[in-house]
């Protein structure tokens, strides 16, 4: 069976305003098996949002190779769902609508889409919230809404950049538990982006560290944490503590040079 | 948290040491009438100390009213131009030729301007081609347009339409090509991820994104309008409220004018308030300006 996501030797430039050229990512290489929860950590500007927008085809390669679910990405994709990090829900439709969105827009008639979205919204919580606009909602309540938004189309790959990075760490810990029963009941591979070490061994059977930028990945490792899990109570597990101790001592140098780095354009 | 959960908390009389227990859902209602009534009341206080002084001055002699008219003699000529019409006619003819003009204008200028700039905010080759034209053309003081419309389209509504719909055009089209740049790339790779095609990103998220610059536009744009039709009129009319101030104008009579002149704003602030329900019927996801309470 062919993985759900390769990246082979996969490099991106960007032109910054002033002329120059950025690399955020180099000679990175990594791949996702189908069922697979994956995260990818590293120090802040590594690349990591810049590897989804490649996976999800919003963005093309300058250089290396990318597949997803067996094909090469040459193009926005079907069947690839993508949580983003600041809100990306419309904030001039309704829950409803918002939900209904993705399945309007893959033919589905507006009646058919609405039934399928009541469906959905009543699956994160939130029935009875249907026709309220987001800026009515919370903080946690939109990224259940964006949540719904991007499982309701059914994705076999799901992209998820550092989505709760914005929620406090009740609602944070509860959404993550709402991910986690979510994804068990799909088959999709998920890569979900972060800087909280904590959160990525908690909810995936995968890390990857990334080095800091230009970001290739620096090592991979397997948790081998039971499912199902609760999230909140995970950590306090010997295995958790090992593995933690494990990945952040890889991490910690990025994360230290990462700073270095700040401080010293800080000071140029 | 809820929304009920907060009006429930917020509607609990808190009691303090020293402060007897208020129900501050009622205490914020009466705070509110009490704004309401001052405001109202300031607006008239206003209105009497403009209108007082101004009378007073010209009676005493002070200021010339040749020149500078009397608010009494302005609203004994709006009367006897209600009651007894106006050199040109009866009132309303003018009046409602005017607002032939503006809204003309307005609505073509706007249509004009929203279509334009929706397409070249969403087509770049399209934008660096004419952008040297429209900011030329921009730079060209419209009004004078007004003169060649008169020409070229006749003294009749045309060369009015025209030339009011010339001052909203860029306006509008520059809200509006500004709006489809300023739309929020996350919003845009959601939807595109989501599926959405060319037509469905511009009709759902392009233009809504958009919508709150152009109806931004819209409110200064009526005002546009309006000094293109009473413009187009000074250029050669034979009705309209333009027409009827330059004849005015010519007769010295400085009432006149000013009675024209109120005419004009009290049509301007009648549009105001229907573009203004217009805005909140299409903005209606847009969370309410914050009101400033005390609790």
């Amino acid at each position: 069976m062919a993985p759900a996501i390769e990246l082979r030797g996969v490099t991106k430039r960007f032109l910054t305003p002033s002329g120059g050229v950025y690399t955020a990512l180099r000679d990175l290489s990594l791949v996702v098996q189908p069922g697979e929860f994956c995260a990818v950590v590293g120090p802040t500007g590594c690349g990591k949002s810049t590897t989804l927008a490649l996976i999800s085809g919003l963005e093309p390669p300058s250089e290396g190779e990318v597949d997803v679910l067996g094909r090469p990405v040459t193009g926005i994709a079907d069947g690839i769902g993508y949580m983003f990090q600041s809100d990306a829900v419309f904030p001039w439709k309704t829950v409803l609508e918002n939900v209904a969105a993705g399945p309007r827009y893959h033919g589905l008639s507006n009646r058919d889409a609405r039934l399928k979205a009541r469906d959905w919204i009543a699956r994160v919580g939130l029935a009875g919230f249907e026709d309220r606009y987001p800026y009515q909602l919370s903080g946690g309540m939109r990224k259940r809404v964006a949540l719904a938004q991007s499982l309701i189309n059914g994705p076999r790959i799901l992209l998820m950049d550092e989505p709760f990075s914005a929620l406090d760490v009740q609602t944070r810990s509860l959404m993550e538990n709402e991910l986690l029963g979510l994804w068990a009941a799909s088959s999709a591979s998920v890569v979900f982006v972060t800087h909280d070490l904590e959160e990525a061994i908690s909810l995936s059977d995968r890390v990857f560290v990334i080095t800091a930028g230009p970001g290739t990945v620096k090592s991979n490792y397997k948790v081998d944490l039971q499912r199902p899990r609760n999230v909140a109570e995970i950590r306090f597990e010997p295995r958790f503590v090992e593995i933690y101790q494990e990945i952040w001592n890889d991490l910690r140098d990025e994360v230290a040079v990462s700073y270095e780095r700040q401080k010293r354009s800080g000071a140029a | 948290m809820n929304v009920r959960s907060a009006a429930a908390r917020l509607s609990v009389p808190v009691s303090a040491p020293g402060r007897p227990v208020v129900d501050l859902a009622a205490q914020r209602a009466h705070d509110a009438r009490r704004r309401q009534l001052t405001v109202q009341g300031l607006r008239v206080l206003t209105a009497v100390v403009w209108l007082g002084s101004w009378e007073l001055t010209t009676r005493l002699g002070w200021v010339d009213k040749f020149f500078f008219a009397q608010p009494s003699e302005i609203a004994v000529k709006l009367w006897v131009w209600t009651t007894q019409g106006t050199e040109l006619g009866p009132l309303w003819v003018q009046v409602v030729t005017t607002m032939e003009e503006t809204v003309g204008g307005f609505v073509v200028g706007s249509l004009l301007g929203i279509v334009m700039g929706i397409a070249l905010g969403r087509n770049r080759l399209l934008s660096d081609v004419l952008s040297p034209y429209i900011k030329g053309a921009n730079a060209i003081p419209r009004v004078v347009v007004g003169a060649l419309f008169a020409i070229s389209l006749g003294l009749d509504i045309k060369s009015k339409v025209a030339t009011a719909a010339i001052l909203v055009f860029f306006v509008v089209f520059f809200n509006a090509f500004q709006g489809v740049r300023e739309v929020d790339r996350n919003l845009v790779a959601n939807a595109r991820i989501l599926g959405a095609g060319n037509r469905q990103l511009t009709t759902e998220i392009i233009i809504p994104s958009a919508l709150s610059w152009i109806i931004a536009s819209l409110h200064i744009s009526f005002g546009l309008a309006l000094v293109g039709a009473v413009v187009g009129e000074l250029f050669g009319a034979t009705a309209g409220l333009g027409e009827l101030i330059y004849s005015a104008k010519n007769n010295f009579d400085a009432d006149g004018v000013f009675a024209g002149m109120a005419l004009l704003a009290a049509i301007a602030l009648v549009a105001e308030i229907l573009i203004t329900a217009l805005e909140n019927r299409l903005i209606r996801w847009r969370p309410p300006v914050a009101v400033e309470t005390r609790i």
